[in-house]
């Protein structure tokens, strides 16, 4: 097994002994079942090891993970419905944005997240899941249809940023995501946000206002990257380890500064080494929350969210 | 992607041409270089009488500009930074604070006030690009929520004059959750109907663009006031191209749709005045 970053080193060394060991069985005929069994849970405790003690740096590399499952993975292993929707109905269909409505165990709900796509060509064609204006108001649009229909809305936040670009720019970038902080604080349907992968500034904000808001365990979410944190603070990408910790990105750190909800924990080594697993947690945390959210007035869910958000910073008082 | 700024050079006037006369203060102007004493200044409302440049200017200058008299009573003045993250770059982040505040009197990038424009009771936020950047941070957030507030109680309508850098790097996500506590406190002053202006000034980018300076009744600007959303570096690295001229100017956001209008800072009170007249009259 190749690792695909430095710190899975050790384990992926364990990996290759284990192979060693189990084809010298095969060719002997000799039983080291033993050794096998003693390696494979050096294994394990390597992993415990390895995952349980990453730095904030190293999550952020686990969240950009290339085989990280993405919305519409999400969408295909937990619902058994779903019929997307294209379109702001003004200027075009954003790829990187995508949604519609689904159900997940029979209950109709509304999934609007970011698609950053697999491979070279479709990550090209998702625009790397930085969403023009036209991103953010398609997702208003379903969000508004949800609320019109009484449905639920979930959102899948995996992005590095809104698309600083020229049209988008031209487009209102900076309008579309305040009118969507804006509407779905007072959206009249419950909103779950799950910060799945990347969780860049505005643009992760720009569909991230919800009842609950929750990150998964390898995922990050801050003001800016990493790099350009460290770029801007110390003139170059070098020091994006110091400029993680410096920004307290992980979910552990986010929940601790009351900023988030909760935390999704993901199977050992990543979302991407057991993607159904990974859809069933986070199905069944969907399902608790409609559950708990749906019996409370939508008032009250309204006031309580915007007293939420309210709640958050720190100020001295003298 | 990087919001925030490293503050560029001088903010209304450089030190060095700043210089004092046995007839009092003056300076040049930023844009055609030309002398502009004090009280010319303080009379012709901070714009260039020779070229009609418009020249920034802090909380202290807009209120003097906007409330009648200069009469106002001061909201929320003893909020101040707190340090959550025990954030560290070339210094600390509490240092930072505290040599700002001794150096431009301020204590935050942001104050407020209540008083009166022709009569008519009006809240004013307004930010100061003096103290890091005009960097939107706690203190930002919660003296524009508490605001809101205000103007919900009290049934009096707000005018926020954003001019800022974009999110305070040192507060790292609560900075990015003021963005979501303005909009929330400004959907319900909305809800309210409860007039809203935004006067996005020289500049407004970043997290205060995508959130409470976009969101007004009226979004309005001064000319040649720099707005956008994502700086114009990051976009020239991202696209690899030139940006046309005009870029991001006022001018650009209004032909593209963003702005109702842009006023000469000299006609900007009567005009406000004016659209309040207009709405509340019912
Ligand atoms: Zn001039």
């Amino acid at each position: 097994m190749k690792p695909t970053f430095d710190f899975e080193k050790p384990i992926s060394i364990l990996m290759e002994e284990l192979e060693k060991v189990k084809l010298a069985q095969e060719k002997t005929k000799v039983d080291f079942s033993a050794t096998i069994r003693e390696i494979e849970a050096k294994i394990d405790q390597t992993q415990h090891n390895v995952y349980n003690n990453l730095t904030g740096w190293q999550k952020v590399q686990m969240s950009r993970h290339p085989e990280r499952p993405q919305t519409l993975d999400y969408i295909e292993m937990m619902c058994e419905d779903f019929i997307e929707l294209h379109g702001d109905r003004t200027v075009k269909d954003d790829k990187a944005i995508v949604g519609g409505f689904a159900t997940i165990e029979g209950k109709p709900v509304m999934i609007i997240g970011h698609q950053k796509g697999k491979n070279t060509k479709e990550r090209q064609y998702r625009n790397f899941g930085m969403a023009n204006p036209e991103g953010y108001r398609k997702a208003l649009r379903l969000m508004k249809l949800a609320e019109k229909f009484k449905v639920p809305v979930i959102c899948l936040i995996d992005t590095m940023g809104a698309y600083p670009g020229l049209e988008a720019e031209e487009r209102g970038q900076g309008e579309a995501i305040a009118r969507n902080l804006l509407e779905m604080s007072v959206l009249k349907v419950p909103v779950l946000c799950f910060i799945v992968g990347e969780g860049a500034s505005g643009g992760a904000l720009g569909i991230g206002i919800g009842d609950k808001v929750y990150m998964f365990e390898y995922s990050w979410y801050s003001v800016i990257s990493p790099e350009s944190c460290s770029s801007i603070l110390w003139r170059s990408w070098d020091h994006k380890e110091k400029a993680a910790d410096a920004l307290k990105l992980t979910a552990e750190d986010m929940l601790k500064n009351k900023l988030i909800d909760g935390i999704v924990k993901e199977p050992l080594g990543g979302a991407q080494n057991a993607p159904d697993q990974m859809a069933a947690t986070l199905k069944a945390q969907i399902l608790t929350d409609l559950d708990e959210l749906g019996k409370k007035k939508i008032e009250k869910l309204i006031t309580e969210r915007i007293d939420k958000f309210s709640s958050m910073g720190v100020v001295n008082e003298h | 992607m990087s919001w925030f700024k490293r503050k560029s050079e001088g903010i209304t006037t450089k030190t060095e041409e700043k210089k004092e006369t046995p007839d009092g203060l003056w300076n040049k102007c930023p844009s055609c270089k030309k002398v502009l004493h004090n009280s010319e200044q303080v009379e012709n409302k901070y714009v260039c009488h020779h070229c009609g440049y418009h020249i920034r200017i802090g909380s202290k200058q807009y209120f003097e500009v906007l409330f009648d008299n200069n009469e106002f009573t001061e909201l929320f003045s003893n909020l101040t930074s707190g340090d959550p993250l025990h954030f560290v770059d070339s210094k600390k982040y509490t240092d930072r604070i505290i040599e700002t505040m001794a150096k431009t009197g301020l204590k935050d990038a942001i104050r407020a006030g209540v008083g009166k424009i022709e009569g008519q009771d009006l809240v004013i936020a307004c930010m100061d690009f003096e103290f890091i950047g005009g960097s939107m941070g706690s203190v930002v957030g919660e003296k524009i929520a508490r605001s809101i507030d205000y103007s919900l109680k009290n049934k009096i309508p707000f005018l926020m004059i954003s001019k800022s850098g974009g999110a305070r790097m040192m507060e790292a996500a609560f900075s990015l959750m003021q963005m979501a506590k303005t909009s929330a406190k400004l959907a319900l002053l909305a809800e309210a109907k409860i007039p809203y202006v935004s006067l996005l000034t020289d500049p407004t980018t970043g997290g205060v663009t995508a959130s409470y300076a976009m969101l007004g009744d009226i979004n309005i600007s001064e000319p040649g006031a720099m707005i956008g959303f994502a700086g114009p570096r990051v976009i020239k690295e991202t696209i690899k191209k030139d940006l046309p001229k005009g870029f991001q100017s006022a001018e650009f956001v209004k032909e593209h749709g963003f702005l109702d209008f842009i006023v000469d800072r000299r006609e900007m009170k009567a005009k406000i005045a004016s659209f309040l007249r207009i709405v509340s009259n019912n």
